[in-house]
């Protein structure tokens, strides 16, 4: 609320829709699991680092999945990991999102044909919201996807169920 | 399952009071764990009394891929991701040990560029070991240094192959490009300016009173048990055994170089505990930039993409090479029938071995004495499942 912060002589009052207030809160804090998974984690760490400053956008890394809106699938999802995968969304609390970072989680990326232990795309699991292309994506790439996640949380009403 | 027997211990008043073991599973989803890698901790109050490392959760089929690709160019993109923190160094080793098989001789200018970007490869590998070390240990700010740092690496590697973490650079018998205009200006640049960064760590974390209480004498690897174990690269060293691959199996040019090769010694806590460990990989980047100064010094012209064979055959028969990476001894078992394809390769990774040896270094360590413990073994589990 820093643009109306000390602006006004006597107390006011906003008028806002109640969806407006949610999403904006929802939006901009969005706390991510701390979770890398494979080659993808290395370039979530570098988003996350000093040149590129995840948290400018509210994205702060947290080590527990009760704390956290958004996870990051980064990388490759083998078969013994996607059980785990599954069971880490499950801890997650409402509302909870999923970006899918990397060809390997998007639909099993380089270990598509031979790999006989990756599944093929995290999406089998777990409802994806936003795919991000790349093997591994630029970390620019992992904003941009953040911020469709958050373009889209912005459209979300209370009024009408969420499509999982 | 690990059995957890109980034990009744006597108080002061003459009761009776029953303990017992309590299994602590450490992951596969934990921050310092570096990945995926699951421990089945066995705790007595706080003191570990047993460690089982569980893998596979990122295992990739690395060595089926390798038997399924239609010619060996094929594999490197796969030996890329198998150590994701140091792809160029994984390239060289296969690279050479295909080279070996098929007797091909590169020119000197490949020689020098492939140094020069394994060394490079080496800072930013261990740029990040000491980065999240640091944060496992508490200390977030350096972890900010030693990315911006390692930004300036991979931006040269951007401008050179395309590439940020992945590159397929090295080819058998050369390199994808030669390197771009203005890239031996901006290397040394960087060389100049990271002398400064290896300072600003020693004073931010390495002789941080802090971090050296809970890194001194900790996890103490002795000398012979490490060499029991097969350990390598600065586990190895950290523990006081002079012993680096570049010097003493020398592989491209490392011999007409001079550097030194970085032994723990002990000056805070004792030789082969985290901290020694921590300042050999600490000291190696200080010897990388001497190596990549002289490389960079010496450039010989050439054409990097004359020997490039169009159509790789080896002659039947098996291979083993092996070199420095920056985890330790990474060696690549190739055997080659009449084909193009390889008959099957099997990739010997330094941190599968090195990882193996926590069982016993961790044994009578507090539970976060574990974490540096980890820390300092600087896994990367794409390379331990592959």
């Amino acid at each position: 609320m820093g643009l109306l912060d000390q602006k006004f002589e006597n107390a006011n009052v906003v008028v806002t829709t109640m969806d407006k207030l949610l999403n904006w809160a929802r939006l901009s804090s969005l706390w991510q699991m701390q979770f890398g998974l494979a080659c993808c984690a290395i370039e979530m760490m570098a988003a996350s680092a000093s040149n590129f400053d995840m948290m400018r956008f509210g994205v702060i890394p947290r080590a527990t999945p009760r704390q956290c809106d958004v996870m990051i699938v980064s990388g490759t999802v083998t078969l013994k990991m996607a059980s785990r995968i599954k069971r880490l969304y499950d801890q997650m609390s409402e509302p909870r999102y999923v970006i899918s970072m990397g060809s390997c989680s998007n639909c099993g990326g380089p270990y598509w044909e031979h790999g006989y232990h990756v599944l093929k795309g995290v999406d089998r699991v777990i409802p994806v919201d936003v795919y991000v292309p790349g093997c591994p994506p630029r970390p620019e790439a992992l904003i941009e996807g953040l911020i469709k996640l958050q373009e889209k949380i912005r459209n979300e009403s209370m009024a009408k169920k969420k499509a999982v | 399952m690990i059995e957890t027997p109980q034990k009744i211990i006597k108080t002061s008043t003459g009761r009776s009071l029953r303990t017992e073991e309590m299994v602590v599973n450490m992951g596969p989803q934990h921050p310092s764990t570096h990945g995926v890698l699951r421990l089945e901790v066995v705790l007595d109050g706080e003191i570990v009394v047993d460690v089982v490392p569980h893998m596979g959760y990122l295992h990739r089929c690395f060595e089926k891929h390798c038997e399924h690709m239609t010619n060996y160019q094929q594999v490197i993109p796969y030996v890329d991701r198998m150590d994701y923190t140091a792809a160029m160094t994984n390239e060289l080793a296969f690279v050479v040990g295909v080279e070996k098989m098929l007797k091909i001789e590169v020119s000197e200018r490949v020689h020098y560029i492939r140094i020069i970007m394994a060394e490079l490869q080496r800072i930013a590998s261990h740029l990040i070991a000491i980065g999240t070390f640091g944060i496992d240990m508490g200390a977030f700010t350096p972890f900010l240094y030693c990315f911006r740092d390692r930004e300036r690496i991979l931006d040269m590697f951007e401008a050179t192959c395309g590439a940020r973490l992945l590159y397929n650079y090295m080819w058998v018998g050369g390199l994808s490009h030669d390197l771009p205009p203005g890239f031996v200006e901006t290397a040394k640049q960087f060389c100049v300016d990271f002398k400064k960064t290896l300072k600003d760590l020693n004073d931010l974390l390495n002789y941080n009173e802090i971090f050296i209480k809970r890194t001194a004498n900790v996890g103490i690897l002795p000398k012979d048990l490490a060499i029991n174990y097969a350990c390598s690269g600065p586990m190895l060293r950290g523990s006081g055994v002079d012993w680096d691959l570049r010097r003493d199996d020398p592989y491209t040019l490392y011999h007409k170089f001079n550097w030194e090769v970085v032994v723990g010694k002990g000056e805070v806590g004792t030789v082969g505990d985290v901290w020694n460990r921590h300042m050999v990989r600490q000291r190696e980047m200080e010897q990388s930039v001497y190596i990549i100064e002289q490389a960079l010094a010496s450039l010989p012209d050439g054409d990097v993409s004359k020997t490039i064979p169009k159509r790789i055959r080896p002659t039947p028969g098996d291979n083993y090479t092996r070199i420095e990476s920056p985890r330790g001894e990474l060696g690549f078992y190739i055997i080659a029938e009449d084909s193009v394809t390889p008959y099957r390769i099997k990739a010997r990774a330094p941190a599968f071995v090195n990882l193996s040896v926590i069982n016993e270094i961790s044994k009578g360590a507090m539970l976060a004495d574990l974490v540096a413990i980890m820390g300092s073994i600087d896994i990367v589990l794409g390379e331990v499942d592959r």
